[in-house]
């Protein structure tokens, strides 16, 4: 295969430039001292430090990082109950539905998921706020934390769970005991999967926020449909360098305990 | 007892949250816009019984689709999506496919770090990922920037604000949806395969197109529609980095439901997207279980 080395290492250089280049230019232009966003005027933090005085700015984040705890703690209960039940329960009334429902909030569009439950919450008279922000992002992030579950699931000796059960251990603490401490990694991952896509979220969140709620990207978007500013470079900034910090640690962790197992 | 609690709480969950609502969506696109609280009538009134359900039941009809199909906007919307999305979603597969290809062929102790780096903007603000581009493509961006600084250009291109920035914003946000499932049918693939192949006289590109395509055909399908259906429902980049001329249905909802409130009409513009896209969600989801089957197997 050493032949087509040029072609792989050309085609990986190429392809995270174009991923990565955007994002740097980004962050590098967030320390312009000008407000022109594009014309480089020297070295300066004066964004930060306007955008740290920017009450709209802190609520807005205050919102979403609780909604965010909240529906990726929820959704990862219900997501590994759900991949539990795909994964261990060969048939049960309505099952094809229940992987249907699994399935398709991955793929469908955003704008019906926000509409569809917009309407909903209007129909039995719920008020828009934190709780249906909350409510709106448990139920999309249940479904990747359950995917993300239950590939691991499906991957873990069934026969360990089976030799506790037979030892007298009930369903419960048989899962609590031999099957949780297996499915961990994916469990975090699942719950790091949930919280991140709270985060992020514009287009539902937009539909079910209410005046009393407004999220961070609610805030961002109606800023950028002005055009560029350096308080949005900034605050993506800071937004971009938390993920990494939490990506590369999570991959540290992990690549580590791997490690020791072996 | 304990069995039934497991199945039942996910499963009211979504039932209650993600199949009913869809149904509501249904019941209003049928309805007429007004001006009240909620913006449409008729109201279903359980005081009054039967008569009462029976005179909200006459009172629905298919007039929001009929108005869908006799106004040009709606329709030439619902074509400009599906040639958008089919046209990036091939794009996409045009770049990505090349670097799952050098990821799953990099040497195996820097592929880890490799799918950090694809997963790494995965993680990342999507909006934040769309709005990055303003700044590139706009008149006085970068890019135009570089090129007339290069003299590759004398005046500057005007790329914000037509299709060709829609297609780029689509390319860069959706690629990791493409590359992972890519990646990793070709990461799994038996290289020995190929060394037969040449051994047995075949060329390199054929036993390319012979081999390493097929084998990575579930993977590519996944990514397809990873891509594809997403992006036809797409509000933010059209938004972002598209014209007025970039119409995109998700975008027409969208305004219809915030700026015009009609609440009527944005959900029977859902209701014909929902069925425009339940044939690939189908396909998909068959996809992903032969997949996991034959993981499982």
């Amino acid at each position: 295969m050493r032949r087509l080395t040029w072609f792989n290492t050309t085609a990986l250089t190429f392809g995270f430039a174009f991923l990565y280049l955007p994002v740097v230019i980004l962050v590098v232009y967030s320390f312009n001292s000008s407000r022109l966003v594009t014309v480089w005027a020297g070295f300066s933090t004066k964004w930060y430090f306007e955008l740290l005085q920017n009450q709209l700015f802190i609520d807005a984040a205050w919102v979403t990082l609780r909604v965010a705890a909240i529906s990726s703690t929820i959704a990862t209960i219900l997501g590994t109950m759900a991949a539990y039940v795909l994964v261990r329960s060969a048939r049960f009334y309505g099952r094809t539905l229940f992987s249907g429902m699994i399935y398709a909030p991955l793929v469908m569009p955003e704008v019906i998921t926000g509409l569809s439950l917009l309407l909903l919450f209007i129909g039995i008279g719920l008020d828009r706020g934190l709780v249906t922000i909350i409510l709106a992002h448990t139920t999309f992030s249940m479904c990747f934390v359950s995917v993300v579950v239950s590939s691991r699931l499906a991957n873990f000796d069934r026969s360990l769970e089976e030799a506790a059960l037979d030892l007298g251990c009930t369903p419960f603490h048989a899962f609590c005991l031999v099957t949780l401490p297996n499915i961990a990694p994916a469990v975090i991952a699942g719950w790091l999967l949930a919280f991140s896509l709270s985060l992020d979220d514009l287009v539902i969140a937009s539909f079910t926020a209410g005046p009393s709620a407004t999220t961070l990207p609610i805030r961002i978007w109606s800023s950028v449909r002005l055009g560029v500013s350096p308080e949005i470079n900034a605050l993506s900034t800071l937004l971009i360098a938390m993920v990494s910090i939490g990506v590369i640690t999570a991959a540290l962790i992990s690549k580590r305990n791997l490690l020791r197992q072996n | 007892m304990g069995r039934f609690f497991l199945i039942a709480t996910p499963y009211f969950w979504l039932l209650a949250l993600f199949l009913v609502p869809f149904f509501i969506v249904f019941k209003i696109s049928l309805s007429d816009p007004d001006i009240a609280i909620p913006p449409y009538v008729p109201n279903l009134n359980w005081n009054e019984g039967w008569p009462g359900l029976s005179d909200f039941l006459t009172q629905l009809d298919f007039e929001n689709f009929g108005f869908l199909l006799t106004d040009d906007l709606y329709w030439k919307a619902y074509l400009s999506s599906l040639r958008i999305a089919v046209l990036s979603t091939f794009l996409t597969l045009l770049v990505g496919f090349p670097i799952a290809y050098g990821m799953a062929r990099a040497e195996p102790r820097w592929r880890p770090t490799l799918l950090l780096l694809i997963i790494l903007p995965f993680w990342t603000s999507f909006l934040i990922r769309v709005y990055a581009w303003i700044g590139i493509l706009s008149t006085e961006g970068y890019l135009n920037q570089v090129l007339q600084f290069t003299r590759i250009i004398e005046s500057p291109l005007t790329v914000l604000n037509t299709p060709t920035a829609v297609y780029i914003g689509i390319i860069y946000t959706y690629l990791p949806f493409m590359v992972l499932p890519i990646y990793a049918s070709l990461e799994r693939m038996d290289l020995s395969l190929l060394e037969a192949a040449e051994d047995l006289g075949c060329s390199r590109i054929s036993a390319f197109w012979l081999i390493t395509v097929p084998l990575a055909r579930a993977g590519i399908i996944a990514g397809c529609f990873l891509v594809f259906i997403p992006v036809l429902g797409e509000i933010v980049i059209p938004s972002l980095l598209g014209g007025s001329d970039t119409l995109m249905i998700g975008k027409v909802l969208w305004e219809e439901f915030f700026n015009n409130r009609d609440w009527p009409l944005a959900s029977a513009v859902a209701v014909v997207l929902l069925i425009v896209l339940i044939i690939p969600i189908i396909l998909f989801q068959r996809n992903e279980l032969k997949q996991r089957e034959a993981e499982g197997s």
